[in-house]
């Protein structure tokens, strides 16, 4: 195939990643949008596997039927409830493959600078000749070379000086993306604690890294061989890791969606190191998307995202206000007693949901109540559980209806005309000090004003603040009513008593 | 200490302070108690049930204002009883002392105690306390009940076959305790029941025991946080706007249930005489304010009368005792919990702790002083409504020169922010050669075009978004596929698990995708 077939295919395999991206405006042009992706990712790879300058075809087919199997295997198994975890890891691969790849640019140049030398050639003689004459110079050996080793020879020093700068950076973000990722995972598996955890000297140590690495990076471009990049890999690998071993909890959905970006980043440094626009574009589409889904989700936390990158909750600035009252707990028949009087039912999940497994039994007390003719609505808040969206695909999979599923703002002005509002293990996404006590560390962050309905249950495992520490006035408040006890098991009493 | 109630001399009050389950559990506070023959019998309960729960039963009033140390009573002491009042002895009663300046002089020179039930202040600590309260409550249940005797038809209505029957209409004036429960009552009898109060924010309260407010539209309204939640005299004005709105509503009500008082004075006129005249025969006014002159012009207190135009004014004045079993209760109750307050260690000492809120507030006499009116209570009964600060309405000129505002802002932005970006592009095409350029612009591109698509992502989206962004940035598998044909081992080892690992990330990727996609479904 010539090169003018591959690119013609690589725009093709652009439009239709973007067309990709644009479907998921809504849940049925999605279906398609999915075919849309597939489609793109055969063509990029079919054209690029039999374009020219591409060896080694039997090792590419084994190493891609066996990822693809793995990924098959893999995707297939995976609960719903496992999706953040799922992300993260694939996440942490796309890093690992661009590290790998920067790391590989460069050997290769190094060996393409030692043929030349041993052929007697300069990169400037060289750039000279016109492509018929190229094949018989240095005694056919150029013949030989990969399509991206041809590059490579053909580069000027300026250019080689670029392509080290993007060397750099795709090994950096990259390394930082695998560590990050991985770190990412172990936490929302549960396999790594979840609470934020910094080496002494915080975000010191992390500065003092990433000065160190680009001191490495000066030295690899005035001529330091490779050695100084595989340290870079290893200085950002630890970046990666002790930032977000410094978030966690709530911060999780940032995360994700930064570690997203970084890898579309990556992919796309790695374009530009491979001079493939289709890399470049489709890294930049990743990227963006990705730095807009943490944009979105601190705004819907309000915090700035480099306070959500170092860590902790900030700015506070006084003791919190005090909570009188006391929390009052009830039984499954007083909730299925309120259920059974209420003519609108608004059900607002968090991550306690995910965690107890409980959107089966939500679902199926969504189903009963609709059939008794009552109105039942789910208010979703952008940052409820671990991931961007993640609610909407666990309501999903337990068969609730999407067009129940509402958005805060398109919710919150219900709440004063809603009887029942069952909060089932989220905490400060429905915390009123958010709006009352201006020293809260939530202050401003916008929150599902549920205490407005007219009665509120909480399910909730127990007494406790949950993972920021913040005490929730709602908990107190005199039309709430605490029902204690793991999520599912608490439903599950509950649909026993209703019809 | 030695507790005891006498009978009531008041006359037709059948009520009594002490009931055996409450001297039962006076007794678990270390008291005794006595209780004067006969005084509990017009509220059901005999001497025998009395001894029956260890209290002492004295034959006459004489020995028993003797023997207690502590009296109870449910009105406020005659001349003769205070008479008996000694040194160290507490009264425990209904007192009303703005009203009763020479029982408090004659309880001062015999030193004794007098706490009024009446003056328990209206914080949450002592609504256990609050005998106003649940005496307030019972008479409006009562004066329902006392209007549906009086009344020739059903609350509720109903289609029969005999033809059909419309609801009676309620109308509650004054929504406090009293009002409230006149509320209650009416609407689960089946009226269809409305309720005015000059209190704005009681509206919810109202409406909330299923009746209608009467909304009167007038700008000063009341907030009676300043006033500990009860009512404070209105404006000229707004009394007339009120008067209107009743002489709209009287001639389709059929029974008026009035409860509006303000503390200390005279209950204001609130439904006159030509309101009386515009009601159709056969309804009723139960005037629970008689005993303070009546919000009907007409009512004669302690009578039921019926007008010219067949309308019954009922003004009694003993609603409570008219239910005397539960008033009994009730009271005897509030005072036990006043007791449990005086007696903090159980111990059957009475420790008259005057620092305390409660204590203070109800406490009239003392230590051979007069402490009536008390000083304001340290915590506030009712929080103060927030004062709402109102948006000035913006006028015409002022939203568009806001809106011109907020445009000329966002213009200067974008275009400092492409000026901006103009000079990074500048800067880096100046030193850049050629072939990055081209791909620099690319890269540029796709961001923006990223930025617009993204946006437009439903956020019930998100996570799928995430796993297609996460399958297409598998892209990278590209980049190891144009070096695995590389001559070194190295490369081709590295760029096999790359490509390795990146067909997981592209498979996996999708096909997750589209299994979540595939869930979502509409009703």
């Amino acid at each position: 195939m010539s090169i003018g077939i591959v690119s013609a295919a690589y725009i093709v395999a652009a439009i239709l990643f973007i067309l990709s991206l644009g479907g998921l405006s809504n849940q049925e042009s999605a279906k398609r949008a999915v075919w849309y992706g597939i489609a793109g990712m055969a063509v990029a790879v079919f054209v690029t596997v039999f374009g020219p300058g591409v060896h080694n075809l039997f090792l590419i087919l084994i190493a891609i039927a066996a990822g693809g199997f793995a990924g098959y295997v893999v995707a297939g198994r995976v609960q719903m409830t496992e999706m953040p975890q799922l992300v993260a890891a694939l996440h942490s691969f796309v890093g690992l493959a661009a590290v790998f790849i920067g790391l590989n640019a460069d050997i290769m140049l190094h060996d393409i600078n030692g043929v030349l030398a041993a052929n007697g050639l300069d990169r400037a003689g060289l750039a000279l000749l016109d492509p018929t004459e190229l094949s018989v110079a240095g005694g056919g050996f150029f013949g030989e070379l990969t399509g991206f080793g041809k590059k490579l020879a053909l580069k000027d020093a300026t250019e080689i000086g670029i392509l080290k700068v993007e060397v750099f950076l795709g090994i950096f973000i990259g390394a930082v993306t695998f560590t990050g990722s991985v770190v990412a995972f172990g936490k929302l598996a549960g396999k790594v604690d979840g609470k934020p955890k910094k080496l002494p000297g915080g975000h010191m140590l992390n500065a003092a890294a990433l000065a160190l690495c680009l001191a490495l990076g000066l030295l690899y471009l005035t001529g330091s061989g490779i050695w100084t990049m595989v340290l870079v890999t290893l200085i950002a690998g630890f970046i990666g890791w002790h930032l977000i071993m410094g978030i966690g909890g709530a911060d999780m959905p940032v995360v994700v969606s930064m570690l997203n970006s970084y890898s579309g980043w990556a992919a796309a440094a790695i374009g530009f190191t491979l001079g493939n626009d289709l890399l470049i574009v489709t890294g930049a589409l990743v990227g963006s998307s990705g730095a807009i889904l943490s944009y979105i989700m601190c705004k819907a936390m309000n915090r700035k995202f480099v306070s959500v990158i170092l860590g902790g909750f900030g700015g506070s600035s006084g003791p919190a206000m005090e909570v009188e009252g006391e929390q009052v707990a009830i039984d499954a028949d007083g909730v299925a007693q309120a259920l059974d009087d209420a003519d609108s039912v608004v059900i607002i999940p968090g991550y306690g949901m995910a965690v107890a497994q409980a959107q089966q039994s939500v679902s199926e007390l969504t189903r009963r109540l609709r059939a008794q003719g009552k109105s039942v609505r789910f208010a979703i808040h952008p940052v409820a559980g671990r991931l961007p969206g993640h609610m909407n695909v666990l309501l999903a999979e337990a068969r609730v209806p999407y067009d129940i599923v509402l958005e805060m703002d398109e919710i919150n002005d219900d709440f004063p005309e809603t009887d029942v509002a069952i909060v089932i293990g989220s905490n400060d996404i429905v915390n009123p000090a958010a709006q009352d006590d201006p020293n809260s560390p939530i202050a401003g962050m916008p929150v599902l004003e549920v205490w407005k309905a007219k009665q509120v249950f909480v399910s909730k495992r127990g007494q406790g603040t949950g993972y920021s520490g913040i005490e929730n006035p709602l908990f107190f408040k005199d039309n709430t009513r605490m029902f204690y006890g793991d999520a599912k098991k608490s439903l599950d009493d509950l649909l026993a008593k209703i019809a | 200490m030695r507790i005891g109630a006498p009978k009531e001399l008041h006359g037709g009050e059948a009520r009594v302070a002490m009931t055996p389950t409450s001297a039962k559990d006076l007794q678990k506070l270390g008291h005794d108690c006595l209780i004067e023959a006969g005084a509990g019998l017009a509220a059901g309960f005999t001497d025998a049930a009395y001894e029956a729960a260890g209290v002492t039963v004295v034959p006459d009033a004489d020995t028993l204002w003797r023997e207690a140390q502590i009296v109870t009573k449910v009105r406020p002491p005659l001349p003769e009883e205070s008479a008996r009042l000694r040194d160290g002895q507490t009264l425990i009663s209904m007192v009303y002392p703005g009203q009763n300046a020479e029982l408090l002089d004659t309880a001062k020179q015999a030193g004794a105690t007098v706490v009024a039930m009446d003056m328990v202040p209206r914080i949450s600590r002592a609504q256990k306390m609050d005998a106003l309260s649940s005496m307030a409550n019972i008479a409006g249940y009562r004066a329902v009940i006392e209007a549906g005797s009086n009344f020739g038809r059903f609350f509720t209505g109903q289609v029969t076959a005999a033809g059909k029957v419309p609801p009676a209409r309620v109308l509650v004036i004054g929504a406090g305790v009293a009002g409230l429960a006149a509320i209650g009552t009416a609407t689960s009898l089946g009226a269809v029941t409305l309720a005015f109060d000059v209190r704005p924010e009681v509206a919810e309260q109202i409406e909330s025991m299923g009746a209608e407010f009467v909304f009167l539209d007038f700008e000063d309204s009341q907030d009676s946080s300043a006033t500990g939640g009860y009512a404070a005299p209105s404006s000229p004005e707004f009394r007339e706007k009120q008067l209107a709105k009743f002489r709209e509503l009287a001639p389709d009500i059929d029974i008026v249930i009035s409860t509006a008082l303000i503390p200390g004075r005279d209950a204001p006129v609130l439904w006159t005489a030509d309101m009386v005249e515009a009601m159709k025969p056969g309804s009723v006014i139960v005037d629970l304010a008689a005993e303070r002159g009546g919000n009907c012009e007409l009512t004669v207190p302690e009578e039921k009368i019926v007008t010219d135009n067949g309308v019954t004014i009922v003004g009694y004045t003993d609603f409570p005792s008219r239910m005397a079993t539960q008033s009994s209760t009730l009271y005897a109750t509030n005072i036990r919990h006043m007791l449990a307050d005086l007696t903090p260690a159980k111990d059957g000492v009475i420790d008259h702790d005057m620092e305390d809120d409660v204590i203070r507030g109800a406490t009239a006499t003392h230590g051979g002083e007069i402490t009536f009116p008390p000083p304001k209570p340290k915590t506030a009964a009712i929080a103060a409504a927030p004062k709402k600060e109102k948006a000035r309405e913006l006028t015409v000129e002022e939203k568009r020169g806001q809106e011109i505002a907020a445009f000329k802002k966002q213009t200067k932005d974008q275009v400092g922010l492409l000026a901006a970006g103009a000079l990074v592009m500048l800067l880096i095409g100046a030193v850049a050669p050629a072939s990055f350029m081209s791909h620099f612009i690319v890269f540029a591109l796709a961001c923006f075009v990223g930025f617009q698509v993204i946006w437009g992502v439903s956020h019930s989206l998100h996570t799928p978004l995430m796993a297609v962004t996460n399958a297409i940035s598998g892209i990278v598998i590209l980049g190891a596929l144009l070096q695995i044909g590389s001559g070194n081992w190295l490369v081709v080892f590295l760029s096999f698990i790359a490509v390795l690992i990146a067909s997981i990330n592209v498979v996996g990727g999708f096909l997750v995708t589209r299994r979540m996609l595939a869930m979502f479904r509409k009703s």
